[in-house]
């Protein structure tokens, strides 16, 4: 399916980048989240399960085992430190 | 020079913005002539010159970056949830994004209610929900570069006290 990925704060200065748009096998959060580790890189130290990373979809919070589906906007970043 | 209540959008209950906000504008904007309302409490975030205890004068800027959408539909439901505990007649939050300098406003919460209690409540309510949930993060400048400012537990700490599981930090 195909996702739009956006990333904040932290995660968008690692992944070198504010958003993306992916063709994934993946079907839930953590699945995504693993390939996007896979692909290697800055992005994938950033993602790192060792990390702090929230994760949102469509506007959501989420948890890792939320589910995707065709055209969804999936959000990376740290944790939040408004105010 | 145009008041800032009659800004675009100044009317909504939640508002990101660049811009300065006048807290006098706010507060009464939120009473609005409303002859129930008895209370009217408020809180205003402001850009320190340091982030930690003998670091004098270390922070240069504050950067702040948001989610545009996710944020405000946040704070909305942060408000939606404080209308369902307290007895509130008013709400609104105006958050800034962008760099802001020591002393500058960059949050205010404002509640209105018939008696001081409630919106005492709701306006602490609101402010610790928003420090863990709402999508803004910090970028601070210092003579030494700048780096993003970490999550506090604390500010965990402050949610859990509502029965709230925050696990932001």
């Amino acid at each position: 399916m195909r996702v739009t990925v956006r990333y904040f704060a932290s995660m968008r200065e690692a992944m070198g980048t504010s958003s993306e748009v992916l063709d994934t096998a993946a079907t839930t959060l953590a699945q995504l989240r693993a390939e996007l580790i896979a692909r290697g890189g800055s992005g994938a130290e950033a993602l790192g399960t060792d990390r702090s990373v929230r994760m949102a979809l469509n506007q959501v919070m989420s948890a890792p085992g939320d589910s995707l589906h065709e055209g969804c906007e999936v959000a990376f970043f740290p944790p939040v430190t408004g105010g | 020079m145009v008041a800032p209540n009659m800004l675009p959008g100044a009317g909504a209950r939640v508002r990101i913005q660049e811009a300065a906000f006048d807290v006098a504008a706010e507060l009464g904007a939120l009473q609005a002539g409303d002859p129930r309302v008895g209370a009217v409490c408020s809180f205003v975030g402001t850009v320190r010159d340091r982030n930690a205890p003998g670091a004098a004068g270390s922070v240069q800027t504050l950067e702040l970056e948001h989610y545009p959408g996710m944020t405000e539909k946040s704070i909305e439901a942060m408000v939606d949830s404080a209308f369902a505990r307290f007895d509130i007649l008013g709400a609104r939050v105006v958050h800034r994004v962008g760099v802001l300098q020591p002393t500058e406003g960059v949050v205010l919460v404002a509640v209105s209610s018939a008696h001081r209690g409630q919106s005492f409540q709701a306006c602490e309510f609101i402010m610790d929900y928003l420090k863990t949930q709402a999508p803004f993060w910090k970028k601070e400048t210092t003579p030494e570069g700048a780096h993003w400012v970490d999550a506090r537990v604390s500010d965990d700490e402050a949610l859990a006290r509502w029965g709230i599981a925050a696990r932001n930090a």
